[in-house]
């Protein structure tokens, strides 16, 4: 009797574990947007972790580097961020990434943090897809041939 | 024998349509070949364009020389092509602004001058931008260090750190800089710009970056035809620029400034 009770005690134990660690996934994905290439990876080009408390501290250093030294073959970028985080709606059109419902735009909202990064900076992909600079963004994220962009990209214009 | 016969007749017929198969499948290949080399040479080209990874070092100094007598009256090629390559076609007039000041007041980074010599009659045209000074008034006055020049000689503005004070502006002798006055929308990805920042050329510090070999406007006018842009790196005695610079008679403009201009022109 006690043994099944033990035996009871940790299949369910088992159970409650693995729906745990589900629910943590769900938890985890339900920030990236769907229908987003973000959303059929595992991580960005940080751990999961890392990225929610340094992703602004990598892409500050990153400008101060690219403005001023012109490097742009590192993978923190912010048209990185727009190119993989961006998401279609039905008419194939990207949805600007700042918007309240949207990637960048949710978790800001959410934390109350106002910031002004896409007054400048294109909130759309909208360079073509065989440009340097999106075949740069595309190489850092240690992604394959370009092909496979074109087809998520179809949205969005050529410039 | 019948057998061995018709043993023979297939056996050619084989080869007949073997033939025809080997045709066609040549033919398959040279239409793929075709279809794909582009997409080769392309590849090829932009794998050598890997985009920069280390510091820009002062071991260039990106210029322009400008061959006035070859710059066309009423061609505006390489002003049209710096807006599209630099999203300026993309600024739209508020709507209460008069079309006069909008004319004014739009960012532009190539200007087309017209001079004429009063006494001679003589025209010369010249596109205007800024001319990357070695020793820039911009950077001198900026407040903030927003205004700098980068170590290949670029001069440019760090917007993120631009306060929109325009002391650059009223600094610069060629009148090169522009302040943007309205919220945009749609900017590019390579250039990005919005409200109360200052802009002027920056010798497309993109396609350096990506290791492209020329500059929108100079592409355009030998596009054109005219070839009376010439972009290269002034520190290397082999490049196309400096052997123009060694031929020609050139100059810098307003030489008594003594800013040693990385823009210089022939003929004026």
């Amino acid at each position: 009797m006690a043994k099944a009770t033990v035996r009871t005690i940790l299949l369910v134990g088992l159970v409650w574990a693995l729906l745990a660690q589900t629910v943590l996934a769900e938890e985890v994905r339900r920030y990236v947007v769907e229908g987003s290439k973000a959303a059929e990876l595992d991580a960005c080009v940080e751990p999961t972790e890392r990225m929610r408390r340094m992703h602004f501290e990598f892409i500050k250093h990153q400008r101060i580097a690219t403005v001023h030294q012109g490097i742009r073959g590192t993978k923190y970028s912010l048209a990185g961020c727009v190119d993989c985080h961006i998401s279609y709606d039905e008419q194939r059109q990207p949805q600007p990434i700042d918007r309240p419902d949207q990637f960048c735009g949710a978790c800001h909202a959410y934390a109350a943090v106002d910031l002004n990064c896409f007054d400048c900076h294109a909130s759309v992909p909208n360079r073509s897809e065989d440009s340097p600079e999106a075949q740069a963004a595309h190489q850092a994220l240690g992604l394959g041939p370009l092909g496979s962009l074109a087809q998520t990209h179809a949205g969005g214009g050529e410039r | 024998m019948k057998d061995e016969n018709r043993a023979t007749h297939e056996s050619t017929e084989h080869r007949g349509i073997d033939k025809e198969r080997r045709a066609l499948i040549g033919a398959a290949a040279g239409v793929g070949a075709a279809m794909v080399a582009p997409g080769v040479v392309l590849h090829a080209v932009q794998a050598q364009a890997d985009p920069r990874s280390e510091p820009v070092t002062s071991d260039v100094r990106w210029g322009l020389v400008i061959d006035t007598a070859k710059c066309a009256d009423g061609c505006s090629a390489c002003v049209d092509a710096c807006n599209e390559e630099n999203g300026l076609d993309l600024q739209t007039k508020p709507g209460r602004e008069s079309e006069e000041k909008w004319d004014r007041q739009k960012a532009v980074w190539i200007r087309k001058v017209k001079l004429q010599d009063n006494q001679t009659g003589r025209i010369t045209n010249l596109p205007m931008m800024c001319q990357h000074c070695e020793d820039p008034p911009c950077v001198d006055v900026c407040p903030t260090g927003a205004s700098f020049k980068r170590a290949d000689g670029i001069v440019m503005v760090d917007r993120h750190l631009c306060i929109g004070c325009r002391y650059c502006m009223m600094a610069c002798p060629y009148k090169a800089r522009s302040f943007i006055h309205e919220d945009l929308e749609g900017q590019l990805t390579s250039v990005p710009r919005g409200k109360g920042c200052v802009e002027s050329c920056n010798l497309c510090a993109h396609r350096r970056d990506y290791g492209e070999d020329s500059t929108a406007c100079a592409d355009a006018c030998a596009a054109e035809g005219h070839n009376a842009i010439v972009f290269g790196d002034l520190k290397d005695p082999n490049s196309i620029i400096s052997q123009l610079l060694k031929e020609l008679s050139t100059r810098q403009i307003r030489e008594d400034l003594e800013l040693n201009t990385g823009v210089r022109y022939a003929g004026v």
